[in-house]
């Protein structure tokens, strides 16, 4: 995806920001490569606006240093080749569509006819050339969502900020906007950062994105390797739903880990190198990696465990179960409804018999 | 049957409070404002008298009909043309308007720095700040012209400060002077325009200026194209709740000004109480109230618009 040998596009080095008493980020360190699409992903106060507008200059840092292309980012904000894209838009409410877009080129001192030209190809980009002479509060939500990236977009920016630009629209245009903005992203080559609290979004846009935890990175990687293989409690449970099983390490050898789990018993579960025999581990176990064979019928995997069904969260596509085990823990366990009968799956008061493999469970060490 | 009755008895009920709110601001307006007015244009149609009341004619309720069209005959237009032809009220009117003018701009040019720092001040800081502006207010108006009549003085505090600093050799004569009457403006008004003014800058989105930084516009671009456009309708509020009261002003000038340049305030006390011309100083009273109509009616639009936003 980058080039090995050039300097990341961004990057973050050991930038802190206090804020009186409050650490909004604290040593945050973080490489965002040239052309890729890169989230920062954490719950509300974590310190995901806080690196966006030290990069854009509104702000800066207590310690650390920013770097665009490897040069430090120090000039005033009018004078660095990044944008952003606000969470409130932030469009001149005195101004049209196509002078907001203008607004940017103008700076540059640009010849008028180029100028019209990038605004009208900015405004067809996000499908609003028939608008250009509304007035921003004319416009629907998205419109004015579509209006704000054009204008960021018109100054071809090294590096494109969006904080949280999809926050303020409803679940289903949302989720459209989400592939277009991938697609936009593919189209220009342009480096994007995103900010955002959804982690469903996060993994549909970013080649790569940081969970952030309290002002630090939890972890860096992409969406499946986040999700597949978290490094932390905090990461699993952010990021999906999960089951966490705590538990004491009976045996541990190069290919897997036997953990004495309160309520369950010993289960197995893939390698965990850093655990000690007798240490306090946790498992993250996903409920879709649990097979449910109801009756007798044997399943696959390593691990079992029997248990009945006590709520059934039915979604449409699937239906989360609640399966209380023989020692009275409870597991959350998916199923597809890929028939159309609801009565299908197991129901509630039903026993079950749950496999899952030893390769699908992650042993954390914290 | 009877939730209808009772949904009819409690409309009926709710629409008579409703004209009552009505009516009782109205016959307010009638009173107070109307009738008075409306007086005062029948006393400028009639003449001057040494009597009491000091002007013909007056009417006299029990001399019938007769008396009626005696009375509306002897009304005139004569001093209107009186006041549009002598040169000492239309310059009274102009210098008004020109003072208004000025210190209406000179207030909007020292009032703008102070909102904008207010509004960009730390939370904290700005209700101490608001309070400053606000805290004048709390002593008497006469006394703060007092007060200046002090500072501006022969040897009063300023003459004083600029004799120590050696600015000057001798001391200036500030007072009776167009300076006095501008500084005393300037400082009274100053609140109105900063309070509306304080109230738009504070209000703005600071992702709005942002926003600009970030697409290139250097700090005065913002200010000149961002802020300032989103600041009007603080600005046009400001000015004109300057600009109104200025123009009929009186006590400024009449304590800090000199006799030789009369604004139209001082002009139409002389009218009514140094000449007892109730007439004349009717007809000075009532083109004023033309002259501000326009004004005025600009204001009230605006205000009703802003509240329309405001919903
Ligand atoms: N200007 C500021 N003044 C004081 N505290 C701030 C300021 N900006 C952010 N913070 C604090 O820093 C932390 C991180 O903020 P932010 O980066 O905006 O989080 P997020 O975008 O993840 O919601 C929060 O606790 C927030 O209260
Ligand atoms: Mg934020």
């Amino acid at each position: 995806m980058s080039d090995a040998a050039a300097p990341p596009a961004l990057r973050f080095d050991g930038v802190t920001r206090r804020f009186g008493s409050v650490v909004a980020i604290d040593r945050l360190s973080l490489d965002i490569f040239a052309g890729e699409f890169f989230a920062l992903l954490g719950p509300s106060g974590c310190g995901k606006s806080t690196p966006l507008r030290l990069a854009a200059g509104f702000d800066a840092p207590s310690e650390g240093r920013i770097l665009l292309h490897g040069a430090p980012l120090t000039a005033p904000p009018h004078l660095r080749p990044v944008n952003m894209m606000f969470q409130s838009y932030a469009l001149f409410p005195h101004m049209s569509v196509a002078d907001n877009v203008t607004f940017g080129l103008k700076q540059e001192g640009l010849p008028k006819a180029e100028i019209a030209a990038r605004v009208s190809e900015m405004l067809a980009l996000v499908q609003l050339s028939a608008l250009g002479a509304r007035k921003p509060h004319q416009l629907s939500g998205g419109q004015r969502q579509r209006v704000a990236l054009a204008r960021a977009l018109a100054k071809r920016p090294q590096v494109l900020l969006l904080d949280e630009p999809l926050a303020a629209l409803d679940k289903k245009l949302r989720a459209e906007t989400q592939f277009e903005l991938k697609r936009l992203q593919r189209r220009l080559g342009t480096t994007f950062v995103i900010v955002t609290h959804d982690q469903e979004e996060a993994m549909t846009v970013a080649d790569r994105m940081a969970v952030m935890q309290a002002g630090t990175v939890a972890q860096v990687g992409t969406p499946d390797e986040i999700y597949e293989h978290p490094a932390s409690r905090y990461v699993a449970d952010f990021i999906g739903d999960v089951n966490l099983l705590q538990g004491r390490v009976v045996r541990t050898d190069a290919s897997s880990v036997v953990v004495a789990c309160d309520g369950f018993g010993e289960i197995i579960a893939g390698p965990a190198p850093e655990a000690r025999v007798g240490e306090t581990i946790w498992l993250a176990l996903r409920p879709e990696k649990i097979a449910v064979s109801e009756g007798g019928r044997a399943g696959v995997g390593q691990n079992e465990v029997t248990g009945t069904v006590v709520e059934v969260g039915y979604r449409g596509e699937q239906s989360m179960l609640e399966v209380r085990t023989a020692a009275g823990s409870i597991l959350k366990v998916s199923v597809t409804n890929r028939r159309r009968r609801a009565a299908d799956g197991p129901a509630v008061g039903e026993s079950v018999r749950l496999t899952f493999a030893a390769d699908d469970i992650v042993a954390l060490t914290r | 049957m009877s939730e209808g009755a009772t949904q009819g008895g409690r409309g009926m009920r709710r629409s008579w409070t409703l004209r009552l709110a009505i009516l009782l601001p109205f016959a307010w307006l009638v009173l107070f404002v109307l009738l008075p007015t409306l007086i005062a244009f029948k006393i400028s149609l009639s003449q001057t008298v040494l009597a009491q009341p000091p002007y013909v004619p007056v009417l006299n309720p029990s001399g019938g009909w007769d008396a009626f069209v005696g009375f509306l005959n002897a009304l005139s237009f004569e001093n209107y043309t009186a006041v549009f032809t002598d040169s000492l009220y239309l310059a009274s009117y102009l210098k008004s308007l020109q003072v208004a003018a000025l210190s209406t701009a000179l207030i909007l040019l020292i009032g703008y720095p102070i909102a904008y720092a207010m509004a960009r001040a730390p939370r904290g800081v700005q209700s101490v700040l608001l309070i400053l502006v606000i805290l004048p207010f709390w002593t008497a108006f006469l006394i703060r012209i007092y007060a200046w009549i002090n500072i501006l003085q022969r040897d009063g505090l300023l003459n004083q400060l600029l004799l120590s600093l050696g600015i000057v050799d001798a001391p200036i004569a500030w007072l009776a002077s167009d300076t006095a009457v501008y500084i005393g403006i300037v400082y009274s008004y100053l609140p109105f325009m900063v309070l509306p003014l304080y109230a738009t800058l504070e209000r703005m989105d600071a992702a709005l200026r942002e926003a600009a930084a970030d697409l290139g516009a250097p700090p005065w671009k913002i200010f000149w194209q961002i802020t300032v456009p989103l600041s009007r309708p603080g600005i046009l509020a400001g000015v004109l709740l300057c600009f109104i009261p200025i123009v009929g002003e009186f006590v400024i000038p009449d304590l800090l000004g000199s006799s030789s340049t009369l604004m139209i305030g001082q002009t139409l006390w002389t009218e009514f109480f140094a000449n007892r011309d109730w007439p004349f100083a009717s007809v000075v009273a009532l083109v004023m109230l033309v002259i501000l109509v326009g004004p005025i009616v600009l204001y009230e639009h605006l205000q009703a618009r802003a509240l329309e936003k405001a919903r």
